[in-house]
């Protein structure tokens, strides 16, 4: 190994040469990683443009939660967490935690109150879904269809089984490329009571069931693995429905003005967040600590809804919600979480996919190949 | 090096400093040798440190497995008593030395990542070791035993001999399983066997990946040999122009033409309005040629025809034109004298482009995830899921080592026939 | 073949025009994307679809907006101008370890020859999520130990290990395109300059380097190319600081669909055509030195 340190030695003296003595002021710079778009675009606006404000610290916005997961293990086996928080969805935060790369928080201590002092931990109540995850806002995988390809005489489409129902509504389906919220929908439209679903999904007959429905529409499905794709699709009129995310359905339709319709019933709630990575020095930490406090207040996550049709993540923010920052519509009757919009919805079981999630993914992988 | 020496009776031949010939030849040629050797040495160094020994590093973990044996010592040792096919709990002992291996792993967090680990081989290990840890917790170790019941309490999973017999399966500090399925095998109590029909998914996806990189290669020989001929065959000037318009796209980010293509092949897409505006397509029934196998094999010959090009195109740049006229005027005919006298001397180029364009779909992920829809996957797209999504780097490690040991092959096979300094890349 | 000979017949004139057309056909495919994108980039909506007004060509189908978006973000700005700091200083660092290293190649006895060139062609034959990975822990300890013991600015060392972990990609063509210019060269001129008294290094840089630079500047614009349109490694790798061209296309592709990339893309089209023509004007000029005369 001297060798290979007397290289990299030289290498990296023969580098420096180009640089005059550097060496920054790190102390106030932070490195947030996000999904970027307009999904960060939103954070930076209502969190780290205030922030940065109020405390002089620079924040660095990292555009790399797709590779989140790999990445911090990778940074923690290597020692070299560069990261100061991430933006992740809450099955991600629950395996980062299980493998020890994510902190486990204190609700009570590190998150801040509601304004009329109900503790953080029930004010997020069920959204704290994992130790280590500190909940930011409530998303919907749901279903957008073109309204002008709505078959005449036949209602619009309200929801996930009318993806099943080819008969009323003929043309392509898109759906994204795993199974989570796939083999839900199955059962639930083949009939199956929520509360069976996922002991129903824990047996090889609930499985074959559920891919039994999901072969009546096989052969008129696109899938989709990134979530721009369904737009795109939507928007060429090359699907007729799509499940997707709700805020890019939103933005479709409300801010570039397509002739596409929401279809919200059965919709699956998700929820994205951030996780401190593990391993970091006191004052980096403490440092993070203190955005995170700021960051995840009542007004900081209602002032989110702003620019993205997310519901924030805490019950007192709901009530703030107000117009969207552009446009000056009302925004609470574009959040996931407005009651009217769907008459079922159900909640990604976290828990129950980080079991099953290897042995089904191998198994809807299969079923794809067929 | 002919031996100077031998039969002269007058001694050995001299060179001009008064050294015997052959060991100032000797010595030339050992410092020739030096001399080239020095030459390559900065390179070999940098890419062995910063790229073979990392590589063999990741794929080492194919089949590393401390992490059982790490993380529950005490209770690897009281398993080896246990026999894994009575169909029995272990008893106390076990018990009382998981309570301690597991105490230990909960106050430095590391049970469930053994939990993520054993999940692999059987569901359910991962919310077990998760929540028997919320438990364990509060033990106190003196005082508390027995624990078989305790942990039974705290989750009847671990009445299940099944448990068991997957953590003493997984003791051991290396490991097959990730290899095993990799090839869509498992290790039961039986010994090796298939997996179930519904989780086969490997094998199907090395196959297709061998076939769909087979086809891409052959459209690009299709595509690329007329191109290469006529470029070697025009004047130069003309060529190079000509040559501008295959080197394009290869210039052209390989995301963009990616999404080109969807643009043009998909059903709303460029060329089945065409198809339907000219009429030779009915409006209800546009053409599939996206999200299947037909799109990936399209948008990565396009990606790749310039690797074919360019070879063929240096190997046909270097056959005389003469050939073909003389045997012409020998009297064969265009084709003979194409099959017989042209095409024989073309075979390095397109062994050359084949192997490169071969070895390079072979990896390829980004466009097959973006144009291959559901049949147009290869096992790289796999191999990129384990990694950044499943985290089951093991698993990720055995099919990329299975997929380098393939195009190894390849390689090896193509430097014997052909010769890896016959590659030209224009 | 450039032309008909007077005595061909007919079928050999059908043959000949069809093959001109099959030809035709072909390069008609490997230029169609790049004519998809480029009316594309003008369209006035926020999707990759051509919009009836653009069929129409209406003026109000079309906009530049895509264009301003990319000369006002910051994102793009700042991810062009990084592509532009590593992709030449990875090629420069590939170029010169791969040419020095393919003369060594061409020396007539080099003991483990194949081995050796095994090692360098690899990092174009192992697939480049399993490149990406791995090389991620080894730039980490690099890094690490640049920052620690070393003291270096953070933001250039992240830049350091894009470079050298792009230069490695780099190798092979470099190593390929040089080693195939050095089959066909003439080791008695290398003699004769030794032998009128020039040292290695002078007829290195006076007579080997003008008659392979052809082969060199073509390694240099696969290892170029490679850099610049390389999405994997650098994810793994990189951090914000080092965003490349690349790397926000592929947040763009994935997170917002934005004509934004088309607009990039048309502008890196303009660019490779000058490139282009500039390579084209260099090799008929080392054709000229060699004493060729240009075809």
């Amino acid at each position: 190994m001297k060798l290979t340190k007397t290289l990299l030695a030289t290498t990296a003296l023969a580098m420096t040469a180009g640089v005059a003595g550097a060496d920054g002021h790190m102390a106030d710079e932070m490195t947030i990683v996000s999904w970027g778009g307009a999904y960060s675009a939103s954070q930076i606006k209502a969190y780290h443009e205030p922030y940065m404000e109020k405390t002089g610290i620079k924040i660095i916005n990292d555009e790399s939660s797709s590779e989140a997961v790999a990445k911090l293990r990778a940074m923690s086996e290597a020692g070299n967490v560069t990261w100061d928080l991430v933006d992740v969805e809450a099955a991600d935060a629950i395996r980062l935690c299980d493998e020890g790369l994510a902190l486990e928080i204190d609700p009570a201590t590190d998150l801040a109150p509601a304004p009329d002092g109900t503790s953080a931990a029930d004010d997020f109540g069920d959204m704290l879904v994992s130790d280590c995850f500190i909940p930011q806002i409530v998303f919907s995988t749901t279903f957008g269809y073109r309204t002008d390809q709505v078959p005449e005489g036949v209602d619009a489409p309200s929801g996930a089984c009318d993806v099943f129902d080819l008969e009323t509504y003929p043309g392509k389906r898109a759906l994204n490329k795993n199974p989570i919220a796939n083999m839900e929908w199955a059962l639930l439209c083949d009939g199956v009571a929520y509360e069976e679903v996922y002991t129903t999904l824990e047996t090889e007959e609930g499985q074959a069931q559920a891919f039994a429905k999901l072969d009546t529409i096989k052969a008129d499905t696109l899938w989709w693995s990134a979530s721009a794709e369904p737009i795109q699709w939507l928007a060429d009129g090359e699907v007729f429905m799509a499940s997707a995310y709700n805020g890019r359905l939103f933005s479709a339709i409300v801010e570039k003005d397509q002739p596409i319709g929401m279809a919200w019933n059965w919709q699956m709630f998700d929820l994205d967040g951030w996780v401190i990575p593990a391993g970091l020095a006191d004052d980096r930490l403490a440092r993070v600590k203190d955005y995170v406090m700021y960051a995840t207040d009542t007004q900081r996550l209602a002032d989110q809804a702003k620019y993205i049709s997310y519901g924030p993540a805490r019950a007192s923010s709901a009530p703030l919600v107000s117009t969207h920052a552009d446009l000056g519509i009302e925004m609470a009757p574009h959040m996931p979480t407005e009651p009217s919009n769907a008459e079922n919805t159900f909640v990604n079981n976290y828990m129950w996919w980080a079991d099953y999630r290897d042995d089904l993914d191998a198994k809807f992988q299969a079923w794809l190949a067929k | 090096m002919t031996d100077t020496t031998a039969h002269d009776n007058s001694g050995p031949v001299l060179a001009a400093d008064g050294k015997p010939l052959k060991v100032s030849l000797a010595r030339a040629l050992r410092r020739q040798k030096i001399r080239a050797l020095l030459l390559i040495a900065p390179l070999l160094l940098f890419v062995l440190i910063t790229f073979i020994v990392p590589i063999g590093d990741m794929l080492f973990r194919s089949v590393e497995n401390q992490i059982v044996q790490e993380t529950l010592p005490k209770t690897v040792v009281a398993l080896q008593e246990w026999d894994s096919e009575a169909g029995t709990v272990p008893e106390e002992p076990v018990f009382a030395a998981l309570a301690a291996d597991m105490k230990i792993a909960v106050a430095e967090k590391t049970h469930t990542r053994l939990g993520t680990r054993l999940n692999y081989e059987m569901n359910g290990i991962s919310s077990l070791f998760r929540k028997s840890g919320r438990g364990v917790k509060k033990w106190d170790l003196a005082n508390d035993g027995p624990f078989k019941d305790k942990f039974i309490a705290l989750d009847k999973k671990w009445a299940d001999p099944e448990v068991w017999v997957t953590i003493k399966a997984n003791s051991p500090k290396y490991t097959p399983g990730y290899f095993l399925n990799a090839v869509d095998m498992q290790v039961s109590p039986d010994g090796i066997e298939a997996r179930p029909e519904n989780q086969q998914i490997y094998v199907t996806l090395f196959k297709r990946t061998l076939m769909m990189s087979l086809m891409i290669t052959g459209s690009c020989i299709l595509l690329g040999y007329p191109i290469a001929w006529i470029l070697a065959n025009l004047p130069m000037r003309q060529a190079n122009l000509l040559m501008i318009l295959v080197l394009l796209p290869f210039w052209t980010s390989l995301l963009v033409r990616t999404s080109a293509w969807k643009v043009l092949l998909q059903q709303q897409g460029v060329i089945n309005d065409l198809l339907v505006w000219i009429g030779l397509v009915d409006d209800a029934n546009r053409l599939v040629m996206i999200n299947n196998a037909t799109g990936t094999i399209i948008a990565m010959t396009h990606i790749l025809l310039p690797f074919m090009i360019l070879p063929l195109y240096s190997v046909m740049q270097t056959i005389p034109e003469t050939y073909l006229r003389a045997a012409k005027s020998l009297g064969a005919t265009n084709w003979t004298a194409f099959w017989r006298v042209y095409f024989p001397q073309s075979i390095p180029g397109i062994g050359a482009g084949s192997i490169l364009v071969f070895i390079l779909a072979i990896g390829y992920y980004i466009t097959p995830e973006l144009v291959g829809g559901t049949k147009g996957v290869f096992i790289s797209n796999r191999i990129a899921f384990h990694i950044s999504t499943s985290l089951n780097w093991g698993l990720a490690a055995a099919l990329g080592a299975i997929l380098l040991a393939a195009v190894l092959i390849l390689y090896y096979a193509y430097d014997k026939i052909v010769g890896i300094d016959n590659v030209k890349l224009g | 073949m450039s032309s008909l000979p007077p005595y061909a017949t007919t079928g050999q004139r059908i043959w000949f025009y069809a093959f001109r057309v099959i030809c035709g056909c072909i390069f008609f495919f490997l230029i169609a994307p790049i004519l998809t994108i480029i009316p594309l980039s003008f369209n006035a909506q926020d999707f990759f679809t051509f919009t009836p007004e653009m069929l129409k060509l209406d003026p109000d189908g079309y906009s530049l907006k895509h264009y301003r978006d990319f000369f006002s973000s910051s994102d793009w700005q700042h991810s062009f101008k990084n592509s532009l700091i590593i992709a030449p200083i990875a090629t420069i660092v590939s170029v010169s370890l791969g040419t020095l290293a393919a003369i060594g190649l061409s020396q007539s006895h080099v003991p483990f020859r194949r081995g050796i060139m095994a090692i360098l062609i690899s990092p174009m034959i192992v697939p480049l999520i399993i490149s990406a990975t791995g090389m991620f822990f080894f730039y980490s300890t690099l890094g690490n130990w640049m920052e620690n013991s070393l003291g270096m600015n953070k933001n250039f060392v992240g830049y350091v290990k894009v470079v050298l972990a792009h230069s490695v990609l780099g190798i092979p063509f470099v190593i390929i395109t040089v080693t195939a210019t050095l089959v066909g060269f003439d080791r008695s001129l290398t003699r004769a300059a030794a032998n009128m008294g020039a040292g290695p290094v002078t007829t290195f840089f006076r007579v080997q380097m003008p008659l392979i630079l052809p082969g060199v500047i073509s390694g240099a614009l696969f290892a170029f190319i490679t850099s610049f349109d390389e999405v994997v490694v650098v994810l793994f790798v990189g951090s914000a600081a080092q965003k490349t061209l690349p790397w926000q296309m592929f947040t763009g592709l994935r997170e917002q669909i934005s004509p934004t990339i088309l607009a990039v893309a048309t502008i890196l089209v303009v660019i490779s055509v000058l490139l282009l023509t500039t390579l084209e004007l260099l090799r008929r000029r080392s054709e000229r030195l060699r004493g060729m005369s240009p075809g």
